[in-house]
């Protein structure tokens, strides 16, 4: 695939009316929530921050690649390869649609966010950065976002610089100001909290460190899956995102970087010079994506990412974040009733994630008593221990709303929840 | 409570508490026995959360700490245990174990099985290395220490 010089234009995939279906019923095409019945209860799934369930459309992708047009990629010639190649690039153009880059080949497959981060730590910030340089990131960073960067801390030197977020766990523009000092040379900024919901200004946040100079990595593992994003109007330089959140297999993510930055970034990991042997073949592939595709890739997850994304876009972004909003909304006002629930981190600019402690029993409690009523929470620290610091928690539960979530759902864990407090009393 | 034990066998032990468990039918109310074990476990005296005692691996806080008791007699030497963790089911499992193993000699906490006890408890779902509540790492823990402590004398 040559590069091409031109903008890429986003073909959609055919999307049904989405208005003629009712998006809570959402549910129905996700077989799980036929299938899955947790100690004899109906599931109620609210881990999704950790990982969605899937949908028929991308059974069936995977299923359909492997019944029909299975075959590695971008390496034989016969017919089976060119199918398997047209439908890897063919999803490629999908993500590059779904996130409106300019162009497929700024578009990298990668194993997933935590991959898609060390990547651009590894391939471009490694070489770029010199010692007493500093890397300015959030306390909302998940431990994804962190550690690629205390990597670099480690090996060449450089600091990294804390925005601190306000005592009600928004987020604080003054200290990003603070923060953004002459020495940062990359900022390191996640587009929604994992832990609390948050929503960050990220556009704006963007603008403040281009106006430095400075590069931005943005983590968009949550908010690709809640809102429309768009690197071209973000104008990041790199954006990250996981397909096991987004409704795809686990196995497969994307990492956007902006053309300019491509040809500096130097191989990832070794088979980058092999791709060039395979192009004596006759196939020849411009630098990026393959470069930092090395080895026989996830080949049949990578196709059914696309089928997730298509879903996702059967409806449309209106839909599923008043639905999202709508389910977030509900859980606040009926969590916020029970005695001895608090609330973590809910602000305005909150997402589609509910945190909370409970006064007489650890999140770890909470979660394994209301498992037993079939409701599926996170407890722990989210693998974001600066912002559980910040509030002074080792640990809370978390309930994730996702497309499929019911009122239903919300009032089971009122219910259970209810029920757990008691229990523990 | 080491009076207790030394005149009961851990097997015997292991048999009363799958007699109390077996009387309680549902989750809610095994769930409920466990917790309020928990609440009954006593308060260690402060030097026992520590790093050195801290169990890696659980969700929850959770420390262990064993005690060699008749170290210099001619017979094996007992461990006395001590433990404690911030949440509340994780204590009453703490409590379990405590009640099972603490003051018994080394070569009976070696040779009990616990896996087949908390699945006659219907806890076995605790178990499971993956789940990260502990108990797995604890048994661990325990086993550990005894080790040691045989194999100093």
């Amino acid at each position: 695939m040559e590069a091409s010089t031109q903008e890429f234009s986003p073909v959609r995939a055919s999307v049904p009316d989405a208005s003629s279906r009712d998006i809570a019923l959402a549910r129905d095409d996700f077989p799980i929530f036929a299938s899955a019945r947790p100690h004899g209860h109906r599931l109620v799934y609210l881990d999704s921050a950790a990982s969605a369930q899937k949908p028929q459309a991308v059974l069936d992708s995977l299923a359909n690649t492997y019944e029909n047009a299975y075959a590695n990629v971008h390496r034989g010639m016969h017919h089976l390869s060119n199918l398997a190649t047209a439908a890897y690039e063919d999803s490629r153009k999908t993500l590059c649609g779904f996130l409106n880059a300019r162009h497929i080949d700024e578009i990298i497959f990668t194993g997933g966010s935590t991959d898609s981060l060390n990547l651009v730590a590894s391939s471009f910030a490694e070489p770029m950065l010199q010692e007493g340089d500093e890397i300015a990131l959030t306390v909302f960073e998940h431990h994804s976002n962190i550690v690629p960067w205390h990597f670099l801390r480690e090996r060449k030197g450089v600091q990294l610089r804390w925005i601190e977020c306000n005592k009600d766990g928004s987020f604080d523009i003054n200290s990003l100001e603070k923060a953004l000092t002459p020495r940062v040379k990359l900022l390191a900024v996640t587009h929604m909290s994992n832990a609390t919901g948050v929503i960050l200004p990220i556009k704006d946040i963007i603008k403040r460190a281009h106006e430095r100079g400075i590069i931005t990595v943005v983590d968009g593992s949550q908010a690709a899956v809640h809102m429309p994003v768009d690197v071209r109007d973000i104008d990041c330089d790199f954006y990250a995102v996981t397909g096991h959140k987004l409704y795809a297999p686990s196995g497969i993510g994307a990492l956007y970087a902006k053309r300019e930055h491509l040809q500096a970034m130097r191989p990832y990991r070794g088979g980058g010079e092999m791709i060039r042997e395979v192009a004596r073949d006759n196939i020849t592939y411009a630098d990026s994506p393959h470069r930092f595709e090395a080895g026989t890739p996830p080949i049949a997850q990578a196709i059914a990412f696309g089928s997730a994304l298509e879903y996702i876009q059967s409806w449309n972004w209106r839909q599923i974040q008043a639905h999202e909003a709508a389910l977030r909304q509900h859980a606040i006002e009926q969590l916020g009733k029970i005695n001895g629930v608090n609330l973590v981190g809910v602000t305005d600019a909150g997402g589609s994630i509910v945190s909370f402690t409970v006064d007489n029993g650890h999140a770890h409690d909470i979660a394994t008593i209301i498992d037993q009523y079939g409701v599926a929470v996170r407890a722990g620290h989210h693998c974001a221990q600066p912002l559980m610091e910040h509030f002074g928690v080792s640990a809370t539960a978390r309930a994730s709303f996702a497309i499929y979530n019911t009122h239903e759902d919300v009032e089971t864990l009122a219910s259970a929840l209810k029920r757990a407090i008691k229990l523990l009393d | 409570m080491d009076a207790v034990l030394e005149e009961q066998t851990i097997d015997a032990s292991a048999a009363q508490l799958a007699d109390d468990f077996g009387l309680l039918i549902d989750w809610e109310d095994r769930y409920s026995h466990v917790i309020d074990l928990g609440k009954k476990l006593p308060k260690g005296d402060g030097t026992l959360c520590c790093d050195d005692n801290k169990v890696e691996g659980c969700v929850s806080q959770v420390w262990i700490k064993s005690h060699v008791i008749d170290g210099d007699s001619e017979d094996e030497p007992r461990l006395r245990f001590e433990g404690e963790s911030d949440a509340s089911i994780v204590r009453g499992l703490i409590a379990i174990v405590l009640h099972l193993y603490s003051g018994r000699r080394v070569g009976e906490i070696l040779s009990f099985d616990a896996n087949d006890l908390f699945t006659r408890l219907s806890l076995e779902q605790h178990l499971s290395p993956q789940r990260s509540n502990g108990l797995h790492s604890m048994l661990r823990r325990i086993r550990a220490d005894a080790l040691a402590a045989k194999n100093k004398t």
